[in-house]
C-alpha cells in the first residue's frame, strides 16, 4: 500500500468513526437553508425575484466545502498539536506525499459532506435546471475542495493554536462568505458590495455552481472557471511551501 | 573497539541569537545504552531534533549509522526508531493500524507487515488488546506501543526521549526491563534522555550531562561520581549542573507541548 493510501485511509477512518462530526458539520448549513429559505423566501418572492431555496442552494453547497474544508485544517492543527505530525515526519516519505495523503482525505470529507447537503436540498424540493448537469456540479465540487482544504492545510501550518485558527475564521472565512453572493444576488447590490464580491474569489466558484444548478449565472462561466483554476493552483502552492516550512 | 553509529561532531544549533547548542561532540558505539542527562532548556531536546532530522544543525555534522542526517535523510531516517516525549499515537485508530500505517510509511514490504506487527506487538504484551482503540490505553500501555512501532522497521537506533515520564513505578521498571532485553537481543543501540537519575544509574552504559549547550561530562555513572568525588550520580549531576532551578527557556514549539506539561503537572 501506498503511503499516500494510508494516510487518506486513516483521516477516513477517523471521519466514519465520529458521527458527531458528521452531523456537526453539516447541521449549520442545513440550517442555513430551511432558516433563511423558508424565511426570506416569502420576501424574496414578492419581490419578484422568484423561488428563493432555488437560488440558496448553491450558495450553502458552496458553504459546507468552504466550512468543511477550511475547517478541516484543525485536523493538521491537532496532529501538530497531539504529535501525530511527528511520526509522519519523522518517517523516511518526502512531505509533500504526506500533505496529500492527509489533504485528499480532507477533501474526499468535504466532498462528501458537500453531497449530503445537496441530497438534502433535493429531498426538501430543489430540483437541479437539468439532471444531466448534476455530474457537472459535482466536478466543480471536487475542484472546489481540493482547494479549499489546501487552503486550509496552509493557514494550518501557519497558526500555532487553536485561537489564532479561530481569528482567521473571523476575519478571512465569515468575509468570504457573506461577500461571495452566496445569499444573495449581485444584481441590484450596492457598488461597494457588488465592488467588494467581485475581488472575491469564492464569488465565482459560487457563480459557476449556480450556473450548473440553476442554469443562470451572474458572469460568464469561463470566467468563473479561469477563476477557481487560478485559485486552485494558488492554494495548492500555499499548502506545499507552508507545510514544508513546518517545524515540530 | 566496536563501530560508532552515532557521531556528532562539533555540531551548533543557533535560534537567531541563542545558542540553544554550542560545539558538541560525542559518540555512541554499536549496541551501548547511552543517556544524555541535563536541566531544562540545557539543550537536550535540541539535540534530539537534530539526531532525529527534525531540525538542522546551523553547523557541523551529524551521522546515523555512518548516515549524514542532513544530507542523506532517508536513509538516516531508516536507521532509527524513536518515541517521543509527548505521546505521538492516532488516537482514533487501533494499536494494530497505528503499526499497519508506520510499516507503510517505512515501506516494509506487505508480506513481512504482519508477522512483524504481531511479533512486536507480542513482545510489549499489547496483542490481545490489538484491536482496541489507542484512546482506550493507558499512558503505560501507550509507551509500550510507541516502543513496538519504533522497532517496526528494524532500526539500529532506538531513541527515548523522557519515556518514563509521568508513568508509575511499575510501568517504569517493565518498560526499561523492555528496552535492556532489546539491547541484548536485537544488538540496538539506545539513545535516552531522562531526569530520573536512578534510571539513567541503573541502565545506561554510558552517560553524556548537557548543561549551557556544552557537554560537560561523559562517561559510566562510577566514572562520573568518580571524576566529582561524590557518591551517586545524583550527587556527581548536581555537582556539576548546580543546585539552581532553570527556567526552561522556550525556542521553539515548547508551548504546544500541551500533553507534556500536563503529564509534568500531574508529577507535582
Amino acid at each position: 500500500m501506498d503511503v499516500i493510501v494510508v494516510l487518506w485511509q486513516r483521516q477516513m477512518r477517523r471521519y466514519v468513526r465520529s458521527r458527531s462530526r458528521v452531523l456537526g458539520a453539516i447541521g449549520q448549513p442545513i440550517l442555513f437553508l430551511l432558516a433563511l429559505g423558508y424565511g426570506i423566501g416569502s420576501v424574496y418572492k414578492r419581490a419578484g425575484e422568484g423561488n428563493y431555496i432555488e437560488f440558496l442552494v448553491a450558495g450553502i453547497i458552496v458553504q459546507t466545502l468552504l466550512f468543511s474544508g477550511v475547517f478541516w485544517g484543525i485536523q493538521i492543527l491537532f496532529d501538530k498539536r497531539f504529535g501525530f505530525l511527528k511520526e509522519m515526519l519523522v518517517a523516511p516519505v518526502s512531505r509533500l506525499r504526506v500533505l496529500l495523503g492527509n489533504s485528499l482525505g480532507g477533501a474526499t470529507i468535504t466532498l462528501i459532506q458537500a453531497l449530503l447537503v445537496l441530497v438534502i436540498s433535493i429531498a426538501i424540493g430543489f430540483r437541479p435546471h437539468n439532471w444531466l448537469m448534476i455530474p457537472v456540479a459535482i466536478l466543480l465540487m471536487i475542484i472546489l475542495s481540493v482547494t479549499l482544504t489546501s487552503f486550509g492545510a496552509g493557514i494550518a501550518s501557519i497558526v500555532e493554536d487553536f485561537q489564532g485558527f479561530q481569528g482567521i475564521n473571523n476575519f478571512i472565512i465569515f468575509p468570504l462568505f457573506f461577500l461571495s453572493g452566496a445569499l444573495y444576488p449581485l444584481t441590484g447590490a450596492p457598488a461597494v458590495l457588488r465592488f467588494l464580491t467581485s475581488i472575491n474569489p469564492l464569488t465565482y466558484a459560487v457563480d459557476a455552481l449556480r450556473w450548473a444548478l440553476n442554469g443562470q449565472s451572474h458572469f460568464s462561466i469561463y470566467t468563473d472557471l479561469a477563476v477557481m483554476s487560478v485559485s486552485l493552483v494558488a492554494c495548492l502552492y500555499f499548502a506545499v511551501s507552508r507545510f514544508n516550512r513546518i517545524q515540530v | 573497539m566496536s563501530q560508532s553509529v552515532i557521531v556528532a561532531e562539533n555540531v551548533v544549533k543557533k535560534f537567531d541569537e541563542v545558542v540553544a547548542v554550542d560545539g558538541i561532540s560525542f559518540d555512541v558505539k554499536a549496541g551501548e545504552i547511552f543517556a544524555f542527562l541535563g536541566p531544562n532548556g540545557a539543550g537536550k531536546s535540541t539535540t534530539i531534533s537534530m539526531l532525529t532530522t527534525m531540525l538542522r544543525p546551523t553547523s557541523g555534522r551529524l551521522l546515523l549509522n555512518g548516515h549524514d542526517v542532513t544530507k542523506e535523510q532517508a536513509s538516516a531516517r531508516r536507521s532509527f526508531g524513536i518515541v517521543f516525549q509527548d505521546p505521538a499515537l492516532e488516537e482514533e485508530l487501533t494499536a494494530y493500524e497505528n503499526m499497519k500505517v508506520h510499516a507503510v510509511l517505512y515501506s516494509i514490504p506487505k508480506k513481512e507487515q504482519a508477522p512483524r506487527i504481531e511479533e512486536l506487538l507480542k513482545l510489549v504484551d499489547l496483542w490481545e488488546r490489538r484491536n482496541s482503540y489507542v484512546k482506550t490505553y493507558s499512558g503505560g500501555m501507550r509507551r509500550r506501543l510507541e516502543i513496538a512501532r519504533g522497532l517496526l522497521h528494524h532500526p539500529k537506533i532506538l531513541f527515548l526521549d523522557e519515556p518514563t515520564l509521568g508513568l508509575d513505578t511499575q510501568t517504569r521498571n517493565l518498560l526499561w526491563d523492555y528496552v535492556e532485553k532489546l539491547s541484548k537481543s536485537e544488538g540496538m543501540t539506545i539513545f535516552f534522555t531522562t531526569h530520573y537519575l536512578d534510571e539513567a544509574e541503573a541502565v545506561a552504559e554510558r552517560i553524556a550531562i548537557i548543561d549551557h549547550g556544552k557537554i560537560i561530562a561523559t562517561g559510566t555513572a562510577k566514572e562520573l561520581a568518580k571524576q566529582t568525588k561524590t557518591k551517586s550520580l545524583e550527587d556527581a549531576y548536581l555537582e556539576l549542573t548546580g543546585k539552581t532551578v532553570r527556567d526552561e527557556t522556550s525556542l521553539k514549539n515548547d508551548g504546544l507541548n500541551v500533553r507534556g506539561a500536563l503529564q509534568r503537572s500531574r508529577l507535582r
